[in-house]
């Protein structure tokens, strides 16, 4: 049937019908070494369809349904070539997916090392393990979805778009489909979730520009759960070989990573970045001799990869956690004592890590300790030790994570050295409306972190006005002009220090128009009690919005002062932030059928300073509940062919409520060096603590019956093969299913 | 996500269902629609009609009707687990019926749907099958009850004719002994397998979820128990017979493993 003659079609396009549309492919934006070899990513694929998910055509039509039903009839000529989705199979080039690149081997990238590598051979313990973490599905409850629409007279347009990214999008877009950037805005709405996935710049969103601009009409486009699964970043998709080198008495002196990443078929904006991203914390929160970390980046035909919530580092943390354990059991001791001896000392002020860069401030005994605590960890010792001397049919197992993030992305000197395009800094504006309300434009672009509470938090507390006065704008290019929005838990650290600053600026100029209004000098001024005051006459006094509304007024403003009470700073961060903890988790193996059951779970984060509490709580659970789903349950499947078998909620399986568990949460205090809030980020910590304390509880579980290994996510079946592994020919150990029980069961009363 | 083009017609009664069913080969019932609809939207299931028996408010209902309790098709879910009639004289239906899915599920989802959309993987199909279960089918001529042990013929295929719509599940009386062990990785999902153990009917029945390519008795566990056999070594045949599928959710060997645990539990529960 021709595109005519299907109801409501208004036009199907294929990337020939749009050569003219992009005089640049899809960006990406970090190109970390000189040698990198970057495939082009057209939104539309022009040669060969390299994963599933790579568009060959967009249909328009008046509605969804005329739009999906006219795709279904849209007939592809395809031959079909090999595909490899095999890291290794891949590195061996036999298919190649870009020819022009010549390789799949698309980068490699070394840290360079840290003390003496030497010791990786020549330690008295030397504990090597290699470790695999599936592709991940990010999963916003909320997909994406954009609408493009324009004044093509006057060459203007919008894209509301489903992004974390409004301001880094209008760069990137106006790249790719040549639409200048002034001619260009961006409007992030209510985005929902993003979780990384939505830190991206998608061919849609050039898609729905382009065709608005060729069709002369909004152009909207919404996936469906099943896009999302296909043609939406994955995380993860990672082969470590690791080395941990140590003494008998459990110090550890070096920690070791190689790393292969997935990149999937293209990059995405920042698909090879990301692994490096967690090349600084491979030293976890140990104080380590020797530190080596390199990786390398492959091509397959799978989905790009690219950040998921903690991006690099839950990788890290998973095999250094792993391996912490692995080694504990090597020499026969307690895993709590083996992380509590090697805790990095703590320090008030920054210091330089065995990895090069500066931690801002550190103090990881008192959230070590506290995690123990409310862990009972004792307690569940002995609980365990009970069970196993019953030979129950549900073990218990305990494991720990202790971790250390790099947050508050990022200095934009560091950002340059490391080959990254753009900045790291962020912007506010606040603009002080006459009688009483407060305008607030930020950079950054919440979709779900309560900036709009927590910001305005941050503006009443230093304008000595209530919240609720406090209006804050963001996520859109035309009202907050500049800002490089939200990812990498670095809101607060570098937006929310950049509205502090603003605020410091408005106060400034608060301060002389006071002092001109109630004829004092500027000294004579104290702020107190929400207004500056005369110093001994306390009731002489000028609040901010009395002096918002001179401002405005200008009646009687001193010389050389601007009408119009306002402030505006961008912000540089000089360091990164480390926020830190340690995750302790019960779990209850059957070791019948596998199954684990999470039977507590504990998080003691160090964030630095707290804003809002609630807000920290809610992230640090959801995070928490996104690491046990990783654990337990979440596992990106594709065939021999590349299809993806874990294409619907049905088969990708994301955890409810009713296998997440109650945490118990709690927190220490460790102010960040790098920003005067003190603030050092919460949004990543749960995905990145979590995974290897519900992996190490699961082994800790069954390690008396043998086991010593195993992947992720550990599923019934993953666990029961694994006990049956290490009870081959054992009879009488409990966890046998085939026969064995009876047979156990007798044992058990002979 | 959208389903493919279809026509839609709301019957008033079962004889108005049947004689629409009848002028369309390609037409389908919808009751529930949580099975349905889902394969549609994913263009799996392309029905030319839905017909629409979902406001037939006469097969809503549990009652006692001799030795027997009748169920009417279109009992919801949520119903057929708060039957006080079922809690108290075949306690393993409602227990199970309030297992399936998540509440959503269980407001929408009839018994009725379950039964005749012949899930290998559905919760109440295997109960109903241990229960031996009878199912009332209507037809243009009439009226008639089929066993459950010959209703489930394959994959999503049962004994019921194009133009026949199930009315009633008819459940004797069971309170001597009973175990339903679902096993699955979330609360709302399928059961990677269940098993249902219930003392009806004279003897001990093992009703099988997931273990073929409709739902199963573990024959030979039965035949063990009725020998006199111990709960783990009557499971221990547990398997005996099926066809397990190998699947995200386990392959075949594990399943094969997971039933014999679960019957061993199941049989020990159900009698004490």
């Amino acid at each position: 049937m021709s595109r005519k003659q299907m109801p409501g079609v208004i036009g199907v396009f294929t990337a020939a019908d749009l050569d003219d549309a992009f005089p640049a492919g899809l960006p990406m934006v970090w190109p970390i070494t000189e040698d990198i070899k970057i495939p082009t990513h057209w939104p539309l694929t022009k040669d060969v369809i390299r994963f599933a998910g790579d568009a060959v055509a967009v249909v328009v039509a008046g509605s969804r349904a005329q739009a999906e039903d006219a795709a279904e009839e849209v007939a592809v000529r395809a031959t079909e070539l090999p595909v490899v989705l095999d890291l290794e199979e891949a590195a061996k080039d036999q298919v190649v997916l870009h020819e022009d690149l010549g390789t799949n081997v698309v980068v490699h990238w070394s840290h360079g090392g840290g003390g003496d590598q030497a010791i990786f051979e020549s330690a008295p313990v030397v504990v090597q393990e290699r470790h695999l973490q599936p592709r991940l599905i990010p999963n916003a409850i909320e997909g994406r979805g954009c609408l493009a629409y324009g004044i093509p007279a006057a060459g203007e347009f919008t894209l509301v778009s489903s992004t974390q990214i409004p301001h880094i999008t209008r760069v990137g877009l106006s790249i790719t489909t040549g639409i200048p950037q002034t001619k260009l805005r961006i409007i992030a709405p209510d985005v929902g979730g993003g979780f990384g996935s939505k830190l991206n710049i998608y061919a849609e969103e050039a898609l729905a520009l382009a065709l608005a601009r060729q069709l002369g009409r909004p152009v909207k486009w919404i996936e469906d759960r099943q896009e999302n699964y296909l043609a939406t970043t994955h995380g993860r998709g990672v082969i470590h070989d690791c080395t941990l080198a140590g003494t008998e008495d459990g110090k550890i002196l070096g920690l070791k990573f190689v790393e292969l990443a997935d990149m999937g078929a293209y990059f995405q904006l920042l698909t090879p970045g990301i692994p490096e991203l967690g090349g600084w914390v491979y030293m976890g929160p140990y104080d380590v001799d020797a530190y080596w970390y390199e990786f390398t980046g492959i091509m397959t035909n799978a989905t790009p990869t690219d950040a998921y919530r903690g991006a690099g580092r839950p990788e890290a943390t998973y095999v250094i956690e792993r391996l912490v354990d692995a080694f504990a059991r090597r020499i026969g001791k307690d895993p709590a004592q083996v992380r509590r001896m090697n805790l990095h000392p703590p320090h008030v002020d920054a210091q330089t890590s065995i990895m090069g860069l500066n931690v801002d401030s550190a103090n990881y005994e008192p959230t070590f300790d506290r995690a123990l605590e409310l862990a009972e960890y004792d307690q569940m010792r002995k609980e365990q030790a009970a069970r196993r001397e019953s030979g129950d049919v549900r073990q218990i197992g305990i494991g720990l994570s202790s971790y250390i993030e790099m947050c508050g992305l990022a200095p934009s000197e560091i950002l340059g050295a490391l080959r990254y395009v753009a900045g790291g800094w962020d912007a506010a504006e606040i603009e002080c409306r006459p009688f009483g309300k407060v305008v607030v434009r930020t950079g950054t672009s919440p979709h779900g972190q309560g900036h709009d509470t927590s910001w305005s938090q941050i503006v009443a507390d230093g304008l000595g006005i209530t919240p609720d006065d406090v209006e804050v704008l963001h996520g859109d290019t035309a009202v907050s002009r500049l800002g490089m929005d939200t990812y990498g838990s670095r809101s607060a650290a570098v937006g929310g220090e950049a509205l502090r600053q603003a605020v410091e600026k408005v106060k400034e100029k608060a301060r002389i128009i006071a002092a001109h209004e109630l004829e004092v000098s500027e000294d004579d001024l104290e702020w107190a009690d929400g207004a500056f005051r005369v110093r001994g006459a306390p009731d002489k006094a000028r609040t901010i919005p009395d002096l918002a509304t001179s401002a405005w007024q200008a009646h009687s403003l001193p010389q050389g002062v601007e009408p119009v009470l306002e402030g505006t700073a961008v912000y540089d961060p000089p360091n990164f932030t480390w926020p830190a903890g340690t995750h302790v988790c019960v779990v209850e193996v059957d070791t019948e059928t596998g199954k684990t059951d999470v039977l507590r779970y504990v998080a003691v984060d160090d964030c630095g300073v707290v804003i809002n509490p609630m807000i920290v709580e809610g992230q640090v659970q959801g995070g928490v509940a996104q690491g046990i789903a990783e654990a337990l349950y979440e596992e990106a499947v594709y065939d021999g062919s590349g299809n993806l078998m874990t294409s619907s909620m049905t088969q990708y399986l994301i955890p409810s409520a009713m296998e997440i568990p109650d945490m118990i949460l709690d927190r220490t205090e460790t102010p960040s060096t790098t920003n005067a809030l003190g603030v050092k980020g919460i949004a990543e910590a749960g995905t990145i603590a979590s995974p290897p304390a519900v992996i190490n509880a699961v082994v800790d579980a069954v390690s008396h019956l043998g086991v010593t290994e195993m992947g992720k996510p550990a599923s019934p079946e993953r666990v029961w093969r694994a006990i049956q592994e290490a009870t081959k020919g054992s009879p009488g150990v409990s966890g046998g299913l085939d026969g064995a029980t009876p047979a156990q069961q007798e044992g058990g009363a002979s | 996500m959208i389903p493919a083009p279809f026509d839609y017609a709301r019957a008033g009664s079962v004889e108005e269902a049947i004689s629409l069913l009848g002028s369309d080969p390609d037409a389908k019932v919808l009751a529930g629609g949580h099975s349905l609809l889902p394969a549609m939207r994913l263009r799996i299931a392309r029905p030319s009609m839905l017909v629409d028996i979902g406001r037939i408010a006469d097969l809503s209902y549990v009652r006692e009707d001799g030795d027997r309790i009748a169920i009417g098709a279109l009992t919801r879910h949520h119903d057929v687990a708060n039957a006080e009639v079922l809690q108290q004289l075949c306690p393993i239906v409602a227990h199970a019926a309030g297992q399936i899915g998540d509440p959503q599920v269980r407001h929408m989802g009839t018994i009725g749907g379950s039964v005749a959309h012949g899930d290998p993987a559905g919760d109440l199909p295997s109960v109903l099958l241990a229960l031996d279960a009878g199912f009332v089918a209507q037809g243009p001529t009439g009226t008639r009850t089929v066993a459950a042990t010959g209703f489930f013929t394959s994959l999503f295929e049962t004994a019921l004719a194009p133009d026949e719509v199930l009315t009633e599940i008819r459940v004797p009386k069971a309170t001597a002994g009973w175990s339903f062990m679902k096993f699955q990785r979330r609360a709302q999902d399928w059961a990677v397998v269940g098993v249902s153990a219930v003392r009806a009917n004279g003897g001990v029945h093992v009703g099988l979820t997931n273990m073929g390519l409709t739902p199963l008795r573990a024959v030979g566990v039965e035949e063990a128990v009725g020998g006199g056999a111990d709960p783990a070594s009557a499971a221990a045949r547990a398997d005996e017979g099926t066809a397990p599928p190998d699947d995200a959710f386990g392959s075949a060997e594990y399943r094969r493993q997971l039933v014999k645990v679960l019957v061993r539990r199941a049989l020990e529960e159900a009698l004490p």
